[in-house]
C-alpha cells in the first residue's frame, strides 16, 4: 500500500498543477488561450509536454513488456525508427504548420484542410475519421490508471476506483487548466518519467548482482539466445515498423501541440532533443525487459515463460481462445513492476510507481484535443460561436471534457482491455496513412480537396478491413501463418502470430503508400483551389 | 550542394537504422549490452547529431522572418 500512498499523492500534484493554471489564465474565457494556452509556451515547456504527449503507457510498461517477450529488436522496432522519423516530421510539417497557425490564426488541422482546399463537408469527414482513431486512445489510458493502481496497491485499491480516481484527476487539470494545464502536467510527467529509467536500471542492476552474468546466461541458453538478437523478426516486418512514426504527426493531439509554441525558434530544442529523450526511456525499459528473463525468484515472471513455453510447443493443437488465455498469461507488460517490487525498496517502489503512472495518464492531450476539434471544428464551423459567444465555446469544451470522460469510463468498466489494444495497433497505422494528407497540403500546389477526401475514405475503410479481418481469422500459433494467395512466391495477404502482413509488410505500408497514390491521382483528375488560395500557402 | 548533402544524410541514416549486418550476432558489448542494442543506441545519438546538422543547415529562416515582421507590424499598429 505504501507506494501507493506516492502515486496519490503525485495524483494531488497534478491535479494542483491544472488547478494552478487555472488561476494564472485568471477568468479569461478566450478559445485560444484555453485550447492552446495563447500559443505562449516557451522551449523547455514546449519540448517537455511534446514529448510527453507522445509517450503512453507502452513507452515504459509495453516497451518492458514487448521486450520481454521479443527481445532486444523492440528498440530498434519502435524507439530509434521514432528517434529519426519523428523529429523530421516536427522539424518539416510541425514548424510549417505552427507558422499557418500564428498567420492565419488555426487552431486545428482540420481548420487548415478546410482553407487550404477551400472545403466544409469533406473537413468534417476528416474530423469524424480522426476523432473515431483517437477515443480508443482515452479509453485505454482509464483502463491502464486502474490497472496500474491496483498492482501497485497490491490489490487494495480495486480496478474500478483506480480507474475513476485517474479519470477524475485527468478529467480536472483539462477540465481547469485547458492547454496550459495540460502542458505543464505533461512537463511535469515527462522529467519524473525520465528520471524513471535511469532510477530503475540503477535499483533493479543492484539487486539482480549486476547484468554480466544474467547477459552472459541468456547468450549460453539456446531458448533465450534469440532474445539477444534479432533472428526472429523478419527484415521487411522491421522495415515495416519505420512507417508507423509517421502516425505522430498527424495524430490531431501532436499538430495541436505544435500551434502552442511562443515562437518557432522553439522547435529546435524539441526537434534535437528528441531522439535523445526516447534513448533515456526506452533503452532502459527494453534492456530489463529482456534481463527480466533471467529472474528466477519471481514466481509471476516463471508463470508467463511457461505460458510462452506451451505456447509455442503446444499452441499449434490449441483452441484460438485457449491460445489467446496463454497469450494474455505470457504478456509482459506488467514485468517492470513485478521487478520493481522485487528489487526496489517500497519507498522507491513508489516514486518509480508515480513514474509509471505519468506515462499511464498521457490520454490528457487527447481528451483536450478532441474538445478543441469539436467545439472549432463543428461548434464554431457551423454557426455556434458566432451565436452563442466565445465563453460558451470554452463552456461547451469543458462540458464535453465532461462528457468524453463519462463515457470512456463507462467504456472501460465493461470492455475487454485487448479489444482497445488491438484498436490503437490499427489507428496508429490509421494516422500514419492519413499523413500524405499533411504533406499534400503544405508541399504540394497541386493537390485537392477530393484528393484529400479520397484518402479519408481509404483511411476509414482499410482500417476498418484489417480489424475485421484480424476478428474473423483469428492468430495461429508461434509459427508458420496462415497463407492467403501467393504471387510469385510472395505470400499476398497472411495472418501472422502478431497480426497481419501483406506481401511480408505490416498493413501500414500499403496503406500510407496506396494513400500518397491516391492524394496523387484523384488530384491530377479533379479542379485545384482558387490562385489566391494558394498564394495564401506557396 | 547543401541541401543535397543533407538529403543524402538523411537517407543514409534511414537505411544505416535497417542494420541487417548484425540481425543474428548477439555478442555482448562491455559485457552485458546486445551489439544490436548498443547499434540502436548509438544510432539514436546520430540522430540526434543529424537533427542538430538540419537545425543549422535548412532551418526555414523565411517562415520564421515572416511571422516575426508580421507580429512586429501588428504592434506597431
Amino acid at each position: 500500500m505504501i507506494p501507493a500512498i506516492f502515486v496519490f499523492l503525485y495524483l494531488a500534484a497534478v491535479l494542483y498543477i491544472g488547478i494552478f493554471a487555472f488561476r494564472r489564465a485568471r477568468g479569461r474565457e478566450e478559445a485560444e488561450d484555453y485550447f492552446l494556452a495563447s500559443r505562449s509556451l516557451g522551449p523547455f515547456v514546449f519540448l517537455f509536454s511534446l514529448f510527453g504527449t507522445n509517450m503512453t503507457a507502452f513507452a515504459i510498461l509495453g516497451s518492458s513488456g514487448h521486450a520481454f517477450q521479443n527481445g532486444i529488436v523492440t528498440f530498434g522496432l519502435m524507439a530509434s525508427s521514432s528517434g529519426l522519423v519523428i523529429p523530421l516530421t516536427i522539424f518539416f510539417i510541425g514548424t510549417r504548420v505552427w507558422a499557418l497557425g500564428k498567420k492565419y490564426g488555426f487552431m486545428t488541422p482540420v481548420q487548415m484542410f478546410r482553407d487550404r482546399w477551400e472545403c466544409s463537408h469533406i473537413g468534417t469527414a476528416i474530423f469524424v475519421v480522426q476523432s473515431v482513431l483517437l477515443v480508443p486512445y482515452i479509453i485505454i489510458g482509464i483502463m491502464g490508471g486502474g490497472t496500474t493502481l491496483n498492482v501497485i496497491s497490491g490489490g487494495v485499491v480495486p480496478y474500478w476506483f483506480g480507474g475513476a480516481l485517474v479519470a477524475l484527476v485527468v478529467m480536472g487539470y483539462v477540465f481547469f487548466g485547458g492547454m496550459r494545464g495540460t502542458a505543464w502536467v505533461n512537463t511535469f510527467q515527462t522529467i519524473l518519467f525520465l528520471s524513471f529509467g535511469l532510477a530503475a536500471i540503477l535499483v533493479i542492476g543492484a539487486g539482480m548482482g549486476g547484468f554480466q552474468s544474467a547477459a552472459h546466461a541468456m547468450i549460453n541458453s539456446p531458448a533465450l539466445a534469440p532474445l539477444l538478437t534479432r533472428e526472429r523478426i523478419s527484415p521487411y516486418y522491421f522495415f515495416s515498423y519505420t512507417f508507423i512514426p509517421l502516425s505522430a504527426i498527424a495524430f490531431p493531439h501532436i499538430l495541436i501541440f505544435c500551434l502552442t509554441a511562443e515562437k518557432m525558434k522553439h522547435f529546435k530544442k524539441t526537434v534535437i532533443f528528441y531522439p535523445l529523450c526516447i534513448l533515456a526511456i526506452w533503452l532502459p525499459c527494453v534492456f530489463l525487459g529482456v534481463m527480466a528473463n533471467r529472474v528466477t525468484d519471481v514466481p509471476e515472471i516463471r508463470a508467463k515463460q511457461e505460458a510462452r513455453r506451451v505456447l509455442a510447443t503446444q499452441g499449434k493443437n490449441m483452441t484460438p481462445d485457449q491460445r489467446d488465455e496463454l497469450r494474455d498469461k505470457a504478456s509482459g507488460d506488467d514485468v517492470i513492476m513485478l521487478l520493481l517490487q522485487r528489487y526496489a525498496p517500497l519507498w522507491l517502489a513508489g516514486i518509480l510507481g508515480a513514474g509509471i503512472m505519468a506515462a499511464v495518464m498521457a490520454s490528457d492531450s487527447q481528451i483536450l484535443a478532441l474538445s478543441t476539434m469539436f467545439t472549432e471544428d463543428v461548434f464554431a464551423f457551423y454557426g455556434a460561436k458566432e451565436r452563442f459567444g466565445e465563453a460558451v465555446q470554452v463552456n461547451t469544451g469543458r462540458l464535453f471534457i465532461v462528457l468524453i470522460t463519462i463515457v470512456a469510463y463507462s467504456v472501460a468498466l465493461r470492455a475487454p482491455e485487448t479489444i482497445f489494444e488491438l484498436a490503437i495497433q490499427y489507428a496508429f497505422s490509421g494516422f500514419a496513412a492519413l499523413s500524405p494528407l499533411l504533406v499534400a497540403a503544405l508541399f504540394w500546389k497541386g493537390s485537392t480537396k477530393w484528393g484529400a477526401f479520397a484518402v479519408t475514405v481509404w483511411v476509414a475503410f482499410s482500417v476498418l478491413a484489417v480489424a475485421l479481418f484480424q476478428h474473423f481469422v483469428p492468430a495461429p500459433a508461434p509459427g508458420p501463418s496462415v497463407v492467403f494467395g501467393k504471387l510469385g512466391g510472395w505470400e499476398v495477404l497472411s495472418r501472422t502470430p502478431g497480426g497481419t502482413a501483406i506481401f511480408g509488410f505490416m498493413p501500414v505500408v500499403p496503406m500510407v503508400i496506396i494513400s500518397t497514390l491516391l492524394m496523387w491521382f484523384v488530384s491530377l483528375a479533379t479542379r485545384k483551389p482558387s490562385q489566391p488560395t494558394i498564394a495564401k500557402y506557396f | 550542394m547543401k541541401r543535397i548533402l543533407l538529403i543524402v544524410a538523411v537517407v543514409a541514416l534511414y537505411v544505416l537504422h535497417q542494420d541487417f549486418w548484425f540481425w543474428r550476432k548477439g555478442h555482448l558489448v562491455f559485457g552485458f549490452i546486445p551489439i544490436g542494442l548498443f547499434y540502436q543506441g548509438c544510432f539514436s545519438i546520430a540522430a540526434a547529431l543529424l537533427m542538430w546538422l538540419l537545425v543549422k543547415q535548412a532551418w526555414p529562416v523565411h517562415l520564421e522572418q515572416e511571422i516575426e515582421r508580421e507580429s512586429e507590424e501588428d504592434h506597431t499598429h
